[in-house]
């Protein structure tokens, strides 16, 4: 992923209420911006700017069913984005098992030299 | 909670005050951490952590001594790091009788929003994947995925 398409993600994400929105589609499927409206403490015109940013970094798109314009979740976008969570969880994961290691360790030769001390 | 990113935690099968020490202690850092710590471990107190060939400046915030420590780092250069510009690490430690510590640490994010273009795509060239610091809700798929 390039850095221009970080960016793009990042300013889509960073706001709490495109998140809400982000949310809504995530647990709700495909979706209408009038049935998101109804759902959100914000006006109908927001719910539409959010879902422009939202298409704009690929994270959302949308189809025609009927007379009906319907928003759903870019699986694979939001797919690229949990692995680079995990990616980071592991990390930490893997830093915390390391002290784990370090401090057990420390702690066994602490107990040995007061056995041997005793 | 907004930004809110990355929150972890291990058993360790030590007294908190070898557990503390582990954590704080700079020649100890440089073996689970990075590869060269120079901290000074004091509220306030600027230091610097290299990762191979990358390095980047930590400033302390918090030492209450065996319970917590944490210090924010990823701040643009030459800029005091704050909420808003920085990430925050927190170590939290909690003794569970005298032999057995749980340790837990929550690494938040910064609001890009407010950033100019350039600090954003500076940002994003240095960390990579750091955007996701703000899918929050997206922390919450993954802790339901994964055990621990």
């Amino acid at each position: 992923m390039t850095a221009q398409a970080d960016d793009e993600l990042w300013s889509a994400i960073a706001d709490p209420s495109r998140r809400r929105v982000l949310d809504l589609l995530i647990n709700n499927g495909a979706v209408s911006a009038s049935w998101l409206g109804r759902q959100v403490p914000f006006t109908r015109q927001a719910v539409s700017k959010h879902l422009v940013v939202l298409e704009d970094a690929g994270l959302v798109s949308r189809r025609k069913q009927g007379r009906e314009v319907l928003y759903q979740v870019e699986a694979d976008r939001l797919d690229q984005a949990t692995r680079a969570l995990a990616d980071l969880a592991a990390q930490w994961d893997r830093r915390l098992g390391a002290i784990k290691r370090l401090a057990e360790a420390a702690h066994a030769a602490n107990k040995k030299r007061k056995e041997e001390m005793s | 909670m907004p930004g809110l990113v990355i929150d972890r935690d291990v058993l360790i099968e030590a007294p908190v005050e070898v557990v503390w020490r582990t954590v704080t202690e700079p020649d100890q850092m440089s073996q689970w951490f990075a590869d060269r710590v120079e901290l000074v471990v004091a509220p306030g107190a600027h230091g610097y952590m290299q990762f191979g060939d990358q390095g980047g400046p930590v400033v302390v915030e918090t030492v209450d001594p065996p319970a917590r420590f944490s210090f924010r780092w990823n701040h643009p250069d030459g800029e005091e790091p704050v909420a808003g510009n920085s990430m925050l690490v927190e170590f939290t430690l909690t003794p569970l009788g005298d032999e057995r510590t749980r340790l837990r640490v929550v690494e938040s994010g910064h609001e890009l929003r407010d950033w100019p273009d350039a600090e954003k795509e500076r940002y994003a060239d240095e960390h990579g994947n750091g955007w996701v610091e703000f899918l929050d809700r997206l922390a919450g798929v993954l802790a339901e995925s994964q055990p621990g």
